[in-house]
């Protein structure tokens, strides 16, 4: 059975706790904020000579539209899955010592950030490779969708024009 | 001979709103995912051309040619947009 907390969201497999950690999968989604010194600072070895992170933020602007706010929904159980597969495969490229993606759930604010992704290597060069290969492959392979919300009260989904009949598409609708 | 099978249907983002759910148990005689997804959108009059979209049968994403068998868990997955 799913567990879904009194918004009717699909919480299972998203970290709900408090910001104090346990056992620290490859992957997570989450609801709170991201605490982005904490998820550096836990990223450590004596071995690292690079350190790269990525933090996708939510923009205020999409398309000529202005943004107020996002929503993420995510399909967990998946999500855990291929997000776990992404991040194994770059920890697998020579020089790699570790990395980390948290990718947020839920609403969020203009200027929050809606994922993170941190990656330590012996040097800059597949530290930098590898922090690109996963949130680009996170992008492509992990099951989370996004809705804007705009300053005129219409919101939509992203991506979903494209799946559409032209006769759909309203102006409200996301582009 | 036809069998029905018995399915659970989760629903997310825009399926979600379209059908109202968060899942929703179904009977149906689809073979496969294919026929199933149509058979879905029919009843709740989901828009969404079926070739841009993929499907999970039990937490993995297959094809939709693949058969839906009695107990499977089915998601409906609209193009990604995370990050």
């Amino acid at each position: 059975m799913r567990e879904v907390d009194v918004r009717g969201v699909d919480v299972r497999g998203v970290d709900t706790r408090g910001p104090e950690t346990g056992a620290v999968p490859s992957f997570a989604l989450q609801e709170r904020p991201l605490d982005t010194a904490a998820l550096a600072a836990a990223l450590s070895s004596s071995h690292a000579g690079a350190f790269v992170s990525f933090e996708g933020r939510v923009r205020d602007t999409n398309g000529g539209r202005t943004v107020i706010g996002l929503e993420y929904d995510a399909y967990p159980a998946l999500c855990l899955v291929e997000g776990e597969a992404v991040v194994q495969e770059a920890v697998r490229a020579p020089g790699i010592i570790a990395a980390r993606c948290v990718h947020r759930v839920g609403r969020l604010s203009v200027g929050e950030a809606a994922v993170w992704v941190g990656v330590i290597g012996g040097h800059r060069d597949e530290a930098f490779r590898a922090c690109r290969f996963i949130i680009d492959e996170v992008k492509r392979r992990v099951p989370i969708w996004k809705k804007e919300q705009y300053d005129d009260g219409s919101s939509g989904w992203i991506g979903l024009e494209a799946t559409l009949p032209e006769s759909d598409l309203r102006p409200g609708t996301a582009r | 001979m036809t069998s029905v099978k018995a399915v659970k249907l989760h629903y997310y983002a825009a399926f979600h709103e379209a059908a109202g759910l968060r899942e929703e148990d179904w009977r149906s005689a689809a073979t496969t995912a294919a026929e199933l997804y149509d058979e879905v959108a029919a009843h709740h009059g989901f828009r969404f051309d079926r070739s841009t979209l993929r499907v999970a049968l039990n937490d993995c994403v297959v094809s939709w040619e693949s058969e839906i068998r009695d107990g499977d868990t089915v998601v409906f997955l609209a193009p990604y947009a995370g990050g």
